[in-house]
This record gives structure tokens, C-alpha cells and sequence, in this order.
């Protein structure tokens, strides 16, 4: 097939349609919307449910009652309206419900602005909403990888019965580039013996997240906190690169991790050891390869773009083996591949305190670097 | 006269299981729930029908009936129903609320699926107060009723006033039939039932957005004997929440509906 | 003449709220004070069988789906009038 060139927000709808995607449901929000426009003409086209709702709470409750049908259901917003959704997120996990939802993220907090941010890593990998639950994370690192990961969530999402999050950046959303899209995967339009509707039930399919008896409510938890076990086991994914002899390692995702790469190549060009752990899902995260890289290492740098919220993962896996180093930018600033070779460079020629505190010694510089706007 | 003669006016419907129901003795939810279940054995829809419970006191509606039910999130049920009948245009579906839910933490995704004339049906159950977490005020309390949350009365100077939801609803294109009835006797009763009827037809032809408000009693929070309160409900809240319809589609009014 | 019909009604759901004893319009009903359902209610009964016309008011009404009537003559009740 015919490679094409499309902007990351639209590939993702089109590669949605391609899995089988029967509805879905959303409201305008930038860097988002092209996802949303897209969709809204095609869905209809192709005889499908798309509804543009009257809010994020009112677009992810519908993927709410749609996922209850065990059909394909999705949605798709930017932080703010992500914020939104964490009511309908953890509804979603009590239920054991399939759903992927698309957060192309943007600098925050409040209304913040519609730039490229990585600061909902903590709302949607540690779960922003109320209750002991996990979402699906996979965060692509260009237009052609969140394609293939669009396709991959639908089936892990069923497979589970999770909620898979596609956690793009705006760059990502935005970007146009060569990607070739998937063949039309058969759409199922007959609910599972599990959901509501179906033909194959046997009696009453009552589908709700509350257990009123403490015991069970526990039970449930215990049951959805074992299966998150078998998730941690197979689906874990990341992309290791330069590992082999790598004497520093850069961790970095999506478009942090590419503009990372950029600086990796640079610095293996001066003949430094540099290696980079590219996590593709966030949750579950990739911690085997970083405990076992925190073995044999000198130290890591930690590349975001928000104020390190990955950080706090790495610090705990990494348990002050070696140093760990943290280079981020925030409220929608992107770094600059030297901005992260000189981290690099810091790192490689640094103290090599393991006892440091990476983020205060980041924010010192990046308050030299930018100023606290007072 | 022989055993044959004999014929059954009245029986528990088929839609229901055999659970006794949670609700306090003389508490109209079960009434409702009934008229429900009688309306869409009498349609045939019983094995087609899907069901959105609320948050409030009828959380475990589903208990009570034998047909398939999801349970939404605090005034989403809404949303979480336009979900499904989208997904799956050929199944009766229909959300249970309260004044709570649908009126206040629901309001716009009420507003939102009833101008989209989303093809569902709402029955709404209006007892003027927050029954399930032990009777506060609630949009529909009445200017001056107290409740646990106005222990004064409801001032309205500083509290508002009551949402007539039915009328509020009325004024939108997509519905196709909204009306109020009320459940404090037995001619009211069949007079909702015929409504909830109406509601489910017009959403069997698609014709769009149905809501039936039913006016209902909360003995327990009202402080009062269920005879009492269907006394109050009588003199209190049909002059504020008149009964009637409030929009019937021209496509509705020409509706004809078979059997009963 | 014995009534035209009766009612049954069972006590796993009466709950006693005297809705239906209430609004009968031939005063057949009434709380059974001396008797208590698994639930502890004094279930409604038929008082004044005689009464019954089978109009199904009380189903009506009851909240709990509790009442079946019948229109027609209870076998055994051929002679009209006793309570059974």
C-alpha cells in the first residue's frame, strides 16, 4: 500500500475507522478537533454512530452506555477536556468495560494554551479519577506509530476489557507525515455474550460499577488488580536504542523521546555511550529494562515535556543506584535537541550524586533559563 | 359458574423478578417501575429493552426488572443512553432518574439529548426532594418546603426556585412527547400509564425525545403517612407541577398505537 | 350472590403502607393486625370479602406489585359471602 501523507489527528480517526470503530463520541477541543471533524463526516458515511456531544462529561458517558454494547466505542479530546472525563474513566474500569480514548495533550494547567504538552502523564497513567484502577497507556513517538498503536488499542482494550488511553502530544495530533494506513478490519455490529443486547446472553445482563457490600466491592478490586498483573506481564512495550554498550541511558516518550533520539545520535557521534529507553506504554511501564539498565549503567537523564511527572517513576524504580537526571520543559515549550545534549553533557561530566534532586536541580536552571515571570 | 369463568384482571407483571423491592412501604418507585414493566409486556419489547438506572433511590432498579439494565453515573444517564442507542438503534431503551439526577447534576445532559430528539425515553420521578441520601432540597422542592438542607422552608431569595421540568423540556424541537402525570391515585395511575405508553410508542416509531415526569411521594422524607402524603402531593404539588401534555409532536399526535 | 371476584395477596411484598385499603371503593380490605409477614408488616387482606368487585383499584395502586385479582367466582366460594 501506498504510502500517504497525513496529519497524526486524522490518521488516528482513519486507522479508529479501519479497526472497526462503530461509535463515536466527542467535542471540540484543539489540538484535537481534526480528530473529531474527521470522523464526523466519515462515521455517518460508512453508516456509523458518531455523536458530537454537549461536553466531555456527556461524550465519555456515551462511550460509557455505547461500551456496554461490547462494540467498539471511542472517544477523543485534549487535556482540559480529559480532566473532564475522569468521572466517566473510572465508571469505565468499575464496569470492566473496552473503550479507547485519544488525549492529544496540550500546556496546562486550567485553560492553559493548545501547544504540545506531556503533563497528563500522571491524570491518565496514575488515573485521575476516584478508585483503585489502571487505564492502558501507549504514547507514540510519530504519525505512522500512533496508526499501528490505534489498531493494537482496539484489540487490547477488548482483550482485557480495559480502557486503552492513546496519549498523543499535540505534535503528534499535528504533525503530517508519510504513514500507511491498515485495510478495513471486518466491523462486529453484534454484542458479546457479556454486554447488554445480545443475542447470546443467557438471561439478564445488568452492567454497573457499584457493589455496596465492602467484601465485594474488595473481591472486584482484587479480581481487576490480578488482571492487571497479566497486563504488566504482556503488554509492555518500549523501544530500546544504542543499549548494547550504553554507559548513560536517556529516558524519553513520544516526542520528547524523538527530539531525544536526535541528541542520542549526536552524542554517539562524539563517541559518547549514550543509550535511549523510548517507553511506548506508559502504563504498564516498561520497568523490567530500566531496573535491569540501573544495573550496568553510570546514570539516566529523564527527558519530558512537563514538570517530570515520568520522573517520579524512574526515581523509584531506578532506587538511587546511580544518578538520575531530569531535563524537562513545561506549559507547552518543546526542548531543542542541544537543550538535551547539554543534559547530556551534565550528566556524563556530573557529580554522579545519587542522593541528587533532580528536579530542583532542573528547575534552578530552567528559573535561570526562562525566568518565574514575576 | 365453573373455574374457567374465572378471569385474572390484575397480576404482577412478567417483566419483573420476585425481589421484594428496597423501596419504603407506600413509596410511588414502585408504581412507576410497574406501569414500566406493564407498558412494554403489553408492546412485546420485554426481551428488547434496555434500561439506564440513575443514581438516587431506584440505583438498583434493576434488581426488579428481568430485562437488560446498565447503571450511569449521577445525572449521565442521559448520555450513557444515547450511547447505547446509537450503537444499537433497534432496541428500546430508556433512563429511570430522579429530580436529583435528572434535574439538577444532569440537567445538561438532559437538555443536550432531548434537543439532539434522541430516540429514548425518560420516565422522571419528581417527589421534590433528594430521597436516597435522606431528603434535602432538591430543584423541584417547593417554595418554602423544608427538607433536611432547608430547614427554614426554601427561600427562594436564596435558594431559587423549583425546575418544571416538563414544561423546561417542552420547548425543544427534538422532543417529540413530553407530559406530566402524577401517581397519587388510581385514576392518575392509569392516566400515566397511558402517557408511558405514548412515550415508548413514539420511540418504537422513532418520533424522537419522550419524557414522562411522574409525580411521586416520598413518605419516609416527607415526614408522613402514605395516605398523607398522596394527600400532600394532591394539594401541594399539582397546583405548582400541572399534570398534562406539554409537547406532542404532530407525528405523535397522529401516532396509532395497537393492542391496549 | 356471591362477589364478583377477589383478590390474592401476597405477603412476600406487602409492605403494609395500607394504599390499597386506602382507595378501595367497597371497603374490602384491611391491615391483618394479627398476623406479621417475614418482613414484620401486618399484611392487607381481604376484611369484607363479600365486598369485592373486582375493580382492581388496590392492584392499581400498590406500589409492590403485590395483588393479583380475579374477576369470577372463587372455586369453593359458590354460595357467596364467606371469607376464605
Amino acid at each position: 500500500m501506498a504510502l500517504e501523507l497525513i496529519k497524526g489527528n486524522i490518521a488516528v480517526a482513519e486507522a479508529a475507522m479501519r479497526a472497526g470503530l462503530v461509535s463515536y463520541f466527542g467535542y471540540p477541543i484543539t489540538p484535537q478537533t481534526e480528530l473529531l471533524e474527521h470522523l464526523s463526516a466519515r462515521m455517518p458515511e460508512l453508516g456509523r454512530a458518531f455523536v458530537q456531544a454537549e461536553s466531555e462529561l456527556g461524550a465519555i458517558n456515551m462511550v460509557y452506555g455505547a461500551a456496554c454494547t461490547g462494540l467498539r466505542a471511542m472517544t477523543s479530546s485534549s487535556s482540559p477536556g480529559i480532566s473532564l472525563m475522569q468521572e466517566g474513566l473510572s465508571y469505565l474500569a468499575g464496569t470492566e468495560l473496552p473503550a479507547v480514548i485519544v488525549d492529544v495533550v496540550r500546556g496546562g494547567p486550567g485553560l492553559g494554551n493548545i501547544a504540545p504538552s506531556q503533563a497528563d502523564y500522571t491524570q491518565v497513567v496514575h488515573g485521575g479519577g476516584h478508585g483503585e484502577y489502571h487505564l492502558i497507556v501507549l504514547a507514540p513517538a510519530s504519525v505512522q506509530e500512533a496508526v499501528d498503536l490505534t489498531t493494537m488499542a482496539f484489540d487490547i482494550a477488548e482483550k482485557y476489557r480495559m480502557v486503552v488511553c492513546l496519549l498523543l502530544d499535540g505534535f503528534i495530533g499535528q504533525m503530517m507525515e508519510p504513514v500507511e494506513l491498515p485495510e478495513f478490519k471486518p466491523v462486529r455490529t453484534t454484542p458479546p455474550a457479556w454486554a447488554i443486547g445480545s443475542p447470546d446472553s443467557k438471561g439478564q445482563v445488568v452492567l454497573t460499577s457499584i457493589n455496596i457490600d465492602p467484601p465485594t466491592q474488595e473481591r472486584f478490586n482484587v479480581k481487576m488488580m490480578t488482571r492487571w498483573q497479566e497486563v504488566e506481564k504482556n503488554e509492555v512495550r518500549y523501544k530500546g536504542y544504542f543499549l548494547d554498550d550504553a554507559e548513560y541511558v536517556v529516558i524519553g516518550y513520544g516526542t520528547a523521546g524523538r527530539i531525544s533520539l536526535s541528541a542520542v545520535r549526536a552524542a554517539r557521534e562524539q563517541g559518547l555511550k549514550i543509550g535511549l529507553v523510548r517507553p511506548i506504554s506508559l502504563s504498564p511501564f516498561p520497568a523490567k529494562v530500566v531496573d535491569e539498565l540501573a544495573d550496568r549503567v553510570k546514570g539516566f537523564l529523564v527527558v519530558e515535556m512537563s514538570n517530570g511527572q515520568m520522573l517520579d517513576d524512574i526515581i523509584s524504580i531506578v532506587a538511587r543506584r546511580v544518578p538520575v537526571e531530569f531535563y524537562g520543559r513545561m506549559g507547552g515549550m518543546v526542548p531543542y535537541p542541544d537543550e538535551i545534549s547539554n543534559a547530556i553533557s551534565a550528566l556524563v561530566n556530573g557529580k554522579h550524586d545519587v542522593n541528587i534532586d533532580a528536579r530542583a536541580e532542573w528547575l534552578a536552571g530552567l528559573r535561570e533559563l526562562v525566568g518565574t515571570g514575576e | 359458574m365453573t373455574e374457567t369463568d374465572v378471569k385474572v384482571v390484575y397480576k404482577r407483571p412478567l417483566g419483573f423478578t420476585d425481589r421484594t423491592t428496597h423501596y419504603c412501604p407506600g413509596c410511588t418507585h414502585g408504581v412507576a417501575h410497574r406501569l414500566i414493566a406493564e407498558v412494554l409486556e403489553e408492546m412485546g419489547e420485554l426481551n428488547n429493552t434496555i434500561g439506564v438506572a440513575p443514581v438516587g433511590c431506584a440505583v438498583f432498579a434493576y434488581n426488579y426488572f428481568n430485562f437488560d439494565f446498565v447503571e450511569a453515573a449521577h445525572g449521565r444517564a442521559p448520555a450513557m443512553a444515547t450511547g447505547i442507542k446509537r450503537t444499537l438503534p433497534n432496541k428500546i431503551v430508556f433512563t429511570y432518574q430522579g429530580d436529583g439526577d435528572l434535574a439538577s447534576m444532569g440537567m445538561g445532559e438532559i437538555v443536550a439529548a432531548a434537543a439532539r430528539g434522541e430516540h429514548f425515553t425518560v420516565i422522571f420521578i419528581n417527589n421534590t426532594n433528594y430521597g436516597m441520601t435522606g431528603g434535602q432540597m432538591a430543584p423541584t422542592t417547593l417554595p418554602g418546603q423544608k427538607t433536611s438542607s432547608s430547614p427554614l422552608g426554601r427561600d427562594v431569595e436564596t435558594q431559587g426556585y423549583p425546575i418544571r421540568t416538563a414544561e423546561l423540556l417542552a420547548t425543544l424541537d427534538g422532543a417529540a412527547f413530553v407530559a406530566r402525570r402524577s401517581l397519587h391515585d388510581a385514576r392518575s395511575i392509569r392516566n400515566a400509564k397511558r402517557a408511558i405508553r405514548t412515550a415508548f410508542e413514539a420511540q418504537k416509531q422513532g418520533l424522537g425525545f419522550s419524557m414522562i415526569e411522574l409525580l411521586s411521594i416520598c413518605p419516609t422524607n416527607w415526614g408522613l403517612k402514605p395516605a398523607a402524603a398522596r394527600t400532600w402531593l394532591a394539594e401541594h404539588m399539582l397546583p405548582y407541577y400541572p399534570v398534562g401534555d406539554f409537547k406532542v409532536s404532530t407525528a405523535v399526535s397522529e401516532m396509532k398505537i395497537g393492542g391496549n | 350472590m356471591p362477589p364478583k371476584g377477589w383478590v390474592e395477596i401476597n405477603e412476600l411484598y406487602c409492605k403494609a403502607c395500607e394504599t390499597c385499603v386506602t382507595d378501595c371503593p367497597t371497603q374490602t380490605l384491611a391491615l391483618d393486625m394479627s398476623r406479621l409477614t417475614v418482613k414484620g408488616y401486618h399484611p392487607a387482606h381481604m376484611l369484607h370479602p363479600e365486598n369485592c368487585i373486582a375493580c382492581g383499584t388496590c392492584a392499581v395502586v400498590c406500589p409492590d406489585a403485590a395483588i393479583t385479582v380475579f374477576r369470577g367466582v372463587r372455586p369453593g366460594d359458590e354460595k357467596g359471602g364467606e371469607a376464605a
